[in-house]
């Protein structure tokens, strides 16, 4: 079974962030790490390859962007993954979560592999789309939020039972490969890299490609390529100041909370 | 002393041995171990000045590159990244940053976003009341013209690129727990586990540490490396010194409205106490950074406070907020915004205070070796002079295979950072006794350019400073969350991220007498001492500790407790400090 | 293009009140196209009465597919069908994990732009602008869309739900042919309710205790509380409640606990300290006891009580019950 782990590198949640004025976009200036769901997505395809159910071949993990995401990589391989690719190239500059779902699964599309796993959600914004998008371009299954898994050989061949959060409760979804499921981080606890393995993580394959030989229609990527736009930015709407009771009769103050809860229907 | 003694912080000593805990005593196996040429304990200021240094020469030595094996350099840093603990105020002496890397001009400095202009203007205050101020001609060590505003953790991170680019490896978010040391030499280092759970016990996550072995290491902790500290205690490095003293700086980034023109000091006594049983000096800095990669105009501002000081409710954080009402601060803050907030321990005893800084198969550099020139306020071109005089005689040793790193601390000595230490040598410890009273020796010293007074002086621990419930609380002005801030919301925006369930790093008695908790309370900059609201008002109580706020400052461990290695990866994450 | 198709979700027998609250809005932003809002509804329990309810909150006409429940990709097959047959200009979606999962299905399967999280929608020359909050809710981005579709998936409960007319859409039956792939997931069982994980990410009410409680114990009169505020409440907790092991973690909100929005948060001895506000300020109402005046809190809340939460929580527990009751 092959198995690819799509990462991102994503600003560090402990730095100060702005939005560039100009492009609207989050200034991706400072320091960049490892999306931390993704962390999680390593380790269930590690807790697969591990849990002796099915023979794992080979752990890809898969990324978009400039050069320097090389080092979401080096991570992703210090956590386990056997080697790398980095999809790199300046048209897909400015794409929207469609367009760099389109152009991941070119990429996913040359490796072939039976399960694509990946976080959920990412610490720049970005939330529960990009599986789905991958997914429906490769035509497998896909689930999202999911935070169990547990892989079953039958005759059939392998399926995924997954355990997924929904906002009405757990649901438990079969679902055959080859499929593509985004972990939350419920699932699992990431384990620590050894030193090590982190300094051997330059060593392990690692393949840059670019968007024509993963045969990407430029027309499909990019800010000219993608549909949804920035179109500007504001400042998020003033609260009005509240209003502060100070408690002498509990019996009127508690009446004065039941009215204010009334009035705006929260009860 | 008036109602009794006080209390003795050093009277209740945490439960810590530190040879003990931090010195290993036997090595792992080739198979389970790392093996390095040369081993840098700590990314700060020093540590990278070292590494590419070293690096600089052994491009130049393929011979010796190849004997150190396939990892020559590696550096060792518990931040997420380089820079990410480091704090000063600061403005650098230009020279050593420029011998370093000769091929980067002062203005590419400004460019890569960790220098912000020279230091054109400069003003000294006296502050005699909240209200007032009186400028007073630069005394000598203030005279800044020509210096660099920079900032530490800014230019941690070029720093690291460098080296990284040289071709070291640079292992972030990893801590160094222990030294390892066989047959009275250094054999390298243990990095720290991972994934331990508040108690110690290992979580389903737990990675242990590795065993680095190393040719040579260099400590560069800065202030209160744990290392440093079991090293100076197992090779006795300290015997014939004085002891050790320490000072904290809080300090604050501002985006401003006008911009500053000036490097501005303010030597005090506003807001500290004159009272001599007070024991409070110390004094601010407002330093101009004019941003060249975005265009802003900020100001680094900050208070350092000696540690020395007695009133149990004396707090450098709410001492800052205190000195920015000011008129002379609200001149210049008003209308801005504040972007940073970081605190960090300083050593301050100087040249008398130094630890010798070698021993066998490893040497000492920067803060971890007590080399701030306290008087001018200035380390940051001694850590990476010093950085660079440890590589020199690491490689030259290295280079005819010998492991005796003695010839740095000669050359140390006569360089411009020995002679600039010697000068100001006694030039602090009057201050022991009080500002007035200290203030005609130190004057003294600082006129004679050290001359007098004669002899070594001596300086006392802070921690057997006894301490008593003052009054300096009741002058800190209440947060208003929009230009005086209170801790918590500070340590919000050092960034810092300690995980959860991370062991507890921080070593105190639980039960400590009510003045001792009120020391710790006051004195952390991020809150992490608590008193229960039931506790009484006298006798002995039991503080909470809050170590996940913890923002690695190290004044803890100048006041009774002590900080050990926390996990990599946890603490603050300064950008511009 | 000005017709709008909105997903539409039912579980246990009735839309829920995020469904509910997209039909709305798709209703209102058809309005100000000038074209209309339909509504989708994917499923093997879903009748012809509960379809027509949709109506009721703006639908012009509901579409029945029989199909799995649960599951996103045959929804996409659905809408992707009736895009390409009946031409919408625009798909909305409520979020909650299928929104996002078929919308974003969506928009790779028919090329168009997705914007998600959008917490509020506007019309300008005659199109679609969604808004959505970034940077931790401290800026608002705007999105527009090129091309023949835009889809939109809401913050889970940004819309408002209008009140019901009680108009009955017409509902008409659509087959759908589905994907090989998307019939390759297989729902087992659906919906199954965890006590103890506590879920407040989906809660409308939330009431959180802190340290102000005093005492683990003291949680019963959060809990009381929650109870008497209806269903859809839950409680949770600060992390210096968590820490002391008087709550579990999963009820933790604040800067390493949950985010979570709800229509009412209630603090009762919660101090707001920025580790904690960060959690939970987009809330759209907050209350806050605490008996310390000076409390950060105070300066957030929409109402502040300052007093004892030991007096004020069970009397206020007693009035909430008593005014169901009666």
């Amino acid at each position: 079974m092959k198995i690819c782990v799509l990462v991102k590198e994503v600003p560090d949640a402990a730095v100060r962030k702005r939005l560039d004025p100009v492009s609207g976009r989050l200034d991706r200036g400072g320091e960049r790490t490892l999306n931390p769901y993704d962390t999680h997505a390593i380790e269930a395809a590690m807790a697969i390859r591990e849990g002796g159910v099915v023979e794992v071949g080979e752990v890809v993990a898969v990324t978009m962007g400039p050069e320097g995401a090389v080092r979401a990589l080096h991570k992703a391989v210090s956590l386990g993954v056997d080697r790398s690719v980095l999809l790199c190239d300046d048209v897909l500059a400015g794409s929207d979560v469609a367009a760099t779902g389109y152009a991941l699964a070119a990429v996913l599309a040359r490796e072939a592999p039976d399960l694509v796993l990946l976080g959920q959600q990412s610490d720049d914004g970005e939330c529960y789309t990009v599986g789905a998008i991958v997914a429906d371009h490769l035509a497998m299954p896909s689930l999202t939020q999911v935070i169990k898994l547990d892989v079953q050989a039958g005759d059939g061949g392998v399926v995924l039972r997954c355990e997924r959060q929904a906002e009405y409760g757990y649901d438990t979804v079969e679902v055959a490969l080859p499929a593509v499921v985004s972990v939350g981080d419920a699932i699992n606890e990431p384990r620590y890299p050894s030193l090590k393995a982190i300094m051997g993580a330059k060593k392990k394959p690692l393949e840059t490609v670019g968007a024509a030989e993963c045969g990407i229609d430029v027309g499909r990527v990019g800010g000219e390529g993608s549909a949804a736009r920035w179109s500007g930015s504001k400042e998020p709407p003033r609260k009005p100041p509240g209003l502060l009771i100070e408690d002498e009769d509990t019996e009127a103050t508690v009446a004065q909370i039941v009215a204010w809860l009334d009035e705006r229907k929260l009860i | 002393m008036g109602a009794g003694r006080g209390v003795v912080p050093s009277d209740y000593p945490p439960a810590v041995d530190s040879r003990a805990e931090f010195i290993r005593r036997e090595i792992d196996g080739p198979d389970d171990r790392i093996d390095v040429g040369v081993a840098i304990v700590g990314g700060g200021t020093a540590g990278l000045a070292c590494a590419n240094r070293l690096l600089g020469l052994l491009a130049d030595d393929p011979e010796t590159m190849e004997r150190l094996g396939e990892v020559p350099v590696a550096v060792i840093e518990k931040a997420k990244v380089c820079g990410g603990h480091s704090l000063s105020g600061a403005v650098m002496r230009p020279g050593p940053l420029l011998e370093l890397f000769p091929d980067v001009s002062r203005e590419q400095w400004r460019k890569e976003g960790f220098a912000f202009g020279e230091v054109t203007k400069e003003a000294v205050y006296l502050l005699p009341n909240r209200r007032s101020r009186l400028r007073i001609p630069p005394p000598p060590p203030f005279r800044n013209h020509g210096a660099e505003v920079v900032s530490v953790a800014a230019l941690a991170r070029f720093a690291q690129k460098r080296a990284e680019d040289a071709g070291a490896y640079v292992l972030t978010e990893t801590a160094a727990s222990q030294l390892i040391v066989e047959d009275g030499r250094v054999l390298g280092l243990r990095s720290g586990d991972k994934g331990r759970g508040r108690d110690g016990e290992p979580l389903a996550s737990f990675e242990p540490g590795t065993d680095i072995r190393a040719q040579a290491t260099v400590l560069a902790e800065g202030s209160w490396g744990h290392l440093t500290g079991a090293a100076i205690r197992e090779f006795d490095l300290g015997g014939d010194r004085e002891p050790q003293v320490w000072e904290l700086g809080v300090k604050e980034v501002w985006k401003v409205p006008r911009p500053l023109d000036r490097v501005i000091h303010t030597i005090g006594p506003w807001p500290l106490s004159l009272r001599p049983r007070y024991g409070q000096i110390g004094g601010s800095w407002i330093y101009p950074m004019r941003d060249e990669r975005t265009g802003e105009d900020l100001v680094s501002i900050g208070f350092v406070i000696d540690l020395d000081y007695a009133d149990a409710t004396t707090s450098a954080h709410d001492l800052l907020q205190l000195f920015k009402t000011h008129p002379l601060v609200q001149g210049i803050l008003a209308g801005g915004e504040r972007v940073s907030w970081g605190a960090k321990a300083l050593p301050g005893g100087g040249w008398f205070s130094m630890p010798k800084l070698t021993m066998p198969g490893a040497a000492i550099i920067g803060d971890a070796g007590g080399m701030v020139d306290t008087v001018s306020l200035k380390g940051v071109h001694h850590a990476i002079n010093s950085g660079r005089l440890a590589a020199d005689a690491i490689y030259a040793a290295l280079a005819h295979s010998s492991d005796n790193f003695d010839a740095y601390e000669q050359t140390l000595e006569q360089s411009a950072t020995g002679r600039e230490l010697y000068r100001v040598r006694n030039a602090r410890q009057p201050f022991q006794k009080g500002f007035i009273a200290g203030a005609p020796l130190v004057n003294l010293a600082i006129a004679t350019a050290g001359r007098l007074p004669a002899g070594r002086l001596a300086w006392h621990r802070n921690q057997d400073k006894p301490m008593f419930i003052g009054r300096t609380a009741r002058r800190y002005p209440k947060p208003d969350g929009r230009y005086t801030f209170d801790k918590l919301s500070s340590v919000y925006i050092s960034g810092n991220q300690t995980r959860d369930n991370a062991p507890n790093h921080i070593r105190v008695r639980q039960h400590v007498p009510r003045e001792l908790a009120e020391t710790w309370r006051s004195m952390c900059p991020a809150g992490v001492y608590e008193i229960p609201p039931d506790a009484p008002q006298h006798g002995d109580i039991d503080i909470i500790v809050n170590y996940t706020n913890c923002i690695q400052c190290g004044a803890i461990t100048a006041k009774g407790g002590r900080l050990t290695t926390p996990e990599g990866g946890n603490g603050p994450h300064y950008q511009n400090l | 293009m000005a017709d709008i198709l909105v997903y539409a979700l039912h579980y246990d027998g009735a839309f829920n009140k995020n469904s509910l609250g997209a039909v709305s809005e798709g209703s209102r932003l058809a309005a100000a196209l000038g074209g209309q809002a339909h509504a989708v509804v994917v499923g093997d329990g879903a009748s012809v009465e509960l379809c027509a309810t949709l109506g009721g909150y703006g639908a012009a006409r509901v579409y029945r597919v029989a199909g799995p429940e649960g599951l996103a990709q045959p929804v996409v097959d659905a809408m992707a069908q009736l895009v390409g047959e009946r031409g919408f200009g625009y798909a909305l979606f409520g979020g909650g994990l299928l929104g996002f999962e078929i919308g974003a299905g969506l928009a790779a399967r028919l090329g168009a732009g997705v914007a998600m999280e959008v917490t509020s929608v506007s019309v300008a020359d005659g199109r679609l602008v969604a808004e959505r909050p970034v940077l931790g809710d401290s800026a608002i981005s705007q999105i527009e869309f090129r091309g023949d579709l835009g889809i939109v998936i809401g913050r889970l409960n940004a819309f408002e739900i209008s009140p019901p007319s009680g108009e009955a859409a017409p509902v008409e039956d659509v087959a759908v042919e589905f994907s090989a792939f998307s019939t390759r997931a297989r729902m087992l069982s659906r919906g199954e309710q965890r006590g103890e994980d506590v879920d407040i990410e989906g809660a409308d009410i939330l009431v959180a205790g802190g340290r102000g409680l005093g005492k683990a114990e003291s949680f019963e009169l959060c809990t009381e509380l929650a109870r008497a505020l209806g269903p859809g409440s839950a409680v949770a907790a600060t992390r210096a409640v968590v820490d002391a092991g008087w709550y579990p973690y999963a009820g933790q909100i604040g800067q390493t606990g949950k985010t979570v929005a709800p229509k009412l948060y209630f603090a009762a001895g919660i101090s707001g300290a920025i580790q904690h506000k960060v959690g939970m300020a987009g809330s759209e109402n907050i209350v806050a006891v605490n008996k310390d005046a000076n409390a950060p809190i105070f300066e957030f809340a929409d109402l502040g009580i300052v007093g004892d939460l030991n007096k004020i929580l069970p009397k206020l527990t007693a009035a909430l019950l008593a005014r169901r009751e009666g």
